[in-house]
């Protein structure tokens, strides 16, 4: 039989809930065999559920506000709700499911782990991304990506404007349409791996879409090296 | 009538002016540097102290003490940083420097009982073993940051800028990505780096605020929040810095160092070490939180007077890069070498310069194997040469720091006070907010206002 401890944030502060998922969960899964908790009342706070680093299952019920989950090792948190800024930023492992919408940055420099938004995703999603993997069930906006260096994120509808800008070695599948792409950013065409890997991310994040609509776009490599004929800007 | 060579300058195209132009044409780019300004701005030498004579007295300075332990990160941290001295090391990459330096800087910091600081590219395991009191900063990049590191620091920094580049990202070229730097950095290995120069989370000082209760978390509150920025609109951006919650503010002047940046950068933004401290110190007694927030100031500090004066303006202590870096035998001729020093000079001609004029650290060449990625040229210091450079070096700052607080008649060195400096110049004096020296007049603020 399943354990379930329950947190109420309209009872306990963030502090508090923090506290007991980083110093507290341990001792009882071992000693009285919790398995998920519950979060309650989240109300736009941020930070919950912030620097986890154990196996356990996390639902938050409601909506929630910045850097939910962020930092993120081991756990798979489900947000029931949207979320505001940098939902799982740094995740290093585990999965964090927002069920809504999101705010931006999602997964900001995401180092492992799963980041799936069911909705749509503001700008800067995937921003800095270090090989952490995303998928976006709606549209994201601007500047999705940037600077990414390691790492996929899948974009089930459209892409903003300045898609991939200034990418490194990250790669970014898109089901819609792409308004424009970034500095340094360029379409090549999908091979067998990319359609395997973009079935295996729409799997895991229990999404029904065919991966064989999805364009990748990938790093020019043009911006590696300082160039005086490019004109680049930095 | 005699042929002559008429050889008069021209003030606006002088010779530097010239070579900047020829440089610029010749290649297409701007040039890209190491180090700190070379130009002229009003510094802490242009301060000196009021010793004591008969309406102050002096301490002894063989039998009476004065007290140097500094505590920074008092205002929410449940351990705060506790230093022997006021005198800290300034957050420097690996990468920028090699794993031999920065190891020989943790283990004189440790030594002499106070922190040194990573930098953008992550923290190394011979850092964190070298180090006792490891500042971890949480960079725009965000290179090799990772929740298993913030928690075993001791204190984080979240650089916002650096007095080298307030503005900009970082640099690290090519020469100097090698394999363990790019993995460290999840970055292709050899190519010319360009950091960003916003974090990827937040913008903005409301978002600041969050980020900060975010670590806080991460933490259970338990470690100190700095908050470093580079000194452009100072009163305005500690204030902001102090409301979004940071323990400890550090402020980065124009004279600040960096392994890599455009020398158009590095001259042209920021305001100087001085007018900057001022300045902060200003914003944290408008805010009634001197005192609770502690306040370090970076940029240009080399002996220990500097360092008194900075404490005598109100910094709660200093943070040193490029000096650290000469003690480790920066810009000097010869490398030791089991006991032997070996000339380099040659190696300083091949990079177009000579030992004390060298600024190629972006080059990662350097002829003393500190700013280096070089196999070879990595060993050329060895961290056990260079920790005890670095341990005498700060061991003869705070001794002039401590001499000087007991000649001013201070038995702590954070009783050092502003009333104890006058300037030398108009510029130090308005800058300062001290009196020109022999006068009662600061330029620039009425009687009221002191």
């Amino acid at each position: 039989m399943e354990c379930v401890k329950q947190l109420d944030l309209a009872k306990l502060t963030v502090r508090n809930v923090n506290d007991f998922l980083h110093n507290q969960l341990s001792g009882i899964q071992h000693s009285n065999g919790f398995e998920r908790i519950e979060i309650l009342n989240p109300n736009g706070m941020h930070s919950i559920a912030v620097g986890l680093d154990a196996p356990v299952d996390v639902d938050i019920f409601g909506h929630a506000g910045y850097f939910i989950a962020g930092m993120n090792k081991q756990a798979n948190v489900v947000v029931h709700g949207n979320v505001g800024w940098s939902v799982a930023e740094n995740i290093m492992s585990g999965s964090v499911y927002v069920k809504g919408h999101a705010s931006e940055c999602v997964g900001a420099s995401a180092q492992g782990g799963l980041v799936v938004v069911e909705g749509d995703a503001s700008s800067r999603c995937g921003i800095s991304l270090k090989g952490g993997e995303i998928v976006i069930g709606g549209s994201v906006g601007h500047c999705a990506a940037f600077m990414a260096q390691a790492g996929t994120i899948v974009v089930c509808g459209d892409a903003g404007a300045y898609l991939g800008d200034s990418l490194y070695e990250a790669t970014i599948y898109v089901r819609g349409k792409i308004h424009s792409l970034g500095s340094d950013a360029q379409e090549k065409e999908m091979q067998d791996q990319d359609f395997a890997k973009v079935a295996g991310l729409l799997l895991a994040a229990n999404m029904d879409f065919d991966s064989k609509n999805f364009q990748r776009v990938v790093s020019a490599r043009t911006l590696y090296h300082w160039n005086a004929d490019e004109y680049q800007q930095y | 009538m005699t042929s002559q060579i008429h050889c008069e300058e021209s003030a606006v195209f002088n010779q530097h002016a010239i070579a900047y132009i020829h440089r610029a044409a010749e290649y297409g780019v701007y040039e890209i540097r190491g180090m700190g300004a070379k130009r002229a701005v009003p510094t802490f030498d242009d301060l000196v102290f009021l010793t004591a004579s008969v309406s102050r007295y002096p301490l002894e300075g063989y039998r009476e003490k004065c007290e140097s332990k500094t505590v920074l990160g008092t205002r929410f941290a449940k351990s705060p940083i506790e230093l022997e001295m006021p005198i800290t090391i300034a957050g420097m990459s690996f990468g920028a420097l090699s794993a031999n330096a920065k190891e020989a800087i943790g283990r004189a910091a440790s030594e002499m009982g106070t922190s040194t600081t990573t930098g953008d590219g992550g923290m190394t395991p011979e850092e964190r073993q070298s180090s006792k009191m490891l500042v971890y900063q949480c960079l725009p990049s965000r290179y090799g940051f990772n929740p298993d590191d913030v928690r075993q620091c001791e204190a984080i920094e979240i650089v916002i800028g650096q007095g080298a580049k307030p503005g900009g990202g970082g640099m690290l070229l090519s020469q100097k990505v090698s394999a363990r730097v790019a993995d460290m950095r999840t970055l292709p290995e050899g190519i010319d780096q360009r950091s960003a120069c916003r974090h990827p989370d937040w913008v903005g000082p409301d978002d600041l605020k969050i980020k900060i209760e975010e670590l806080r978390e991460i933490t259970d509150w338990k470690i100190p929040v700095y908050v470093k920025m580079g000194a452009t609109r100072v009163f305005d951006d500690v204030k902001l810095a102090v409301k979004a919650g940071a323990d400890v503010v550090v402020i980065d002047g124009l004279q600040a160092g960096t392994a890599a940046t455009q020398q158009v950068f590095i001259e042209h933004a920021g305001i100087p070490t001085l007018a900057a401290l001022r300045l902060a110190v200003a914003a944290l007694e408008d805010l009634n939180v001197f005192g609770d927030v502690q306040l370090v100031i970076s940029g240009g500090i080399r002996t220990g007077a500097d360092v008194a004066k900075a404490l005598a303006l109100g910094a709660d202590a200093v943070s040193i890069g490029q000096a650290t870096l000469i003690a480790l035998g920066c810009n000097s001729q010869t490398y030791r070498h089991d006991g032997q020093d070996v000339d380099v000079t040659g190696d300083y001609a091949k990079l177009g310069t000579s030992p004390g004029y060298c600024h190629h650290c972006h080059t990662g060449q350097c002829p003393v194997g500190i700013t280096t990625q070089d196999a070879a040229l990595e060993t050329r210091l060895t961290p056990e040469v260079g920790a005890n450079w670095l341990k005498n070096y700060l061991q003869v700052l705070n001794l002039e720091l401590t001499t000087l607080a007991r000649a001013c008649g201070k038995s702590n060195v954070h009783h050092l006070e502003r009333e104890d400096l006058v300037a030398l110049t108009i510029e130090a004096a308005a800058m300062a907010k001290v009196p020109l020296a022999g006068t009662d007049w600061i330029p620039g603020w009425s009687g009221t206002e002191l």
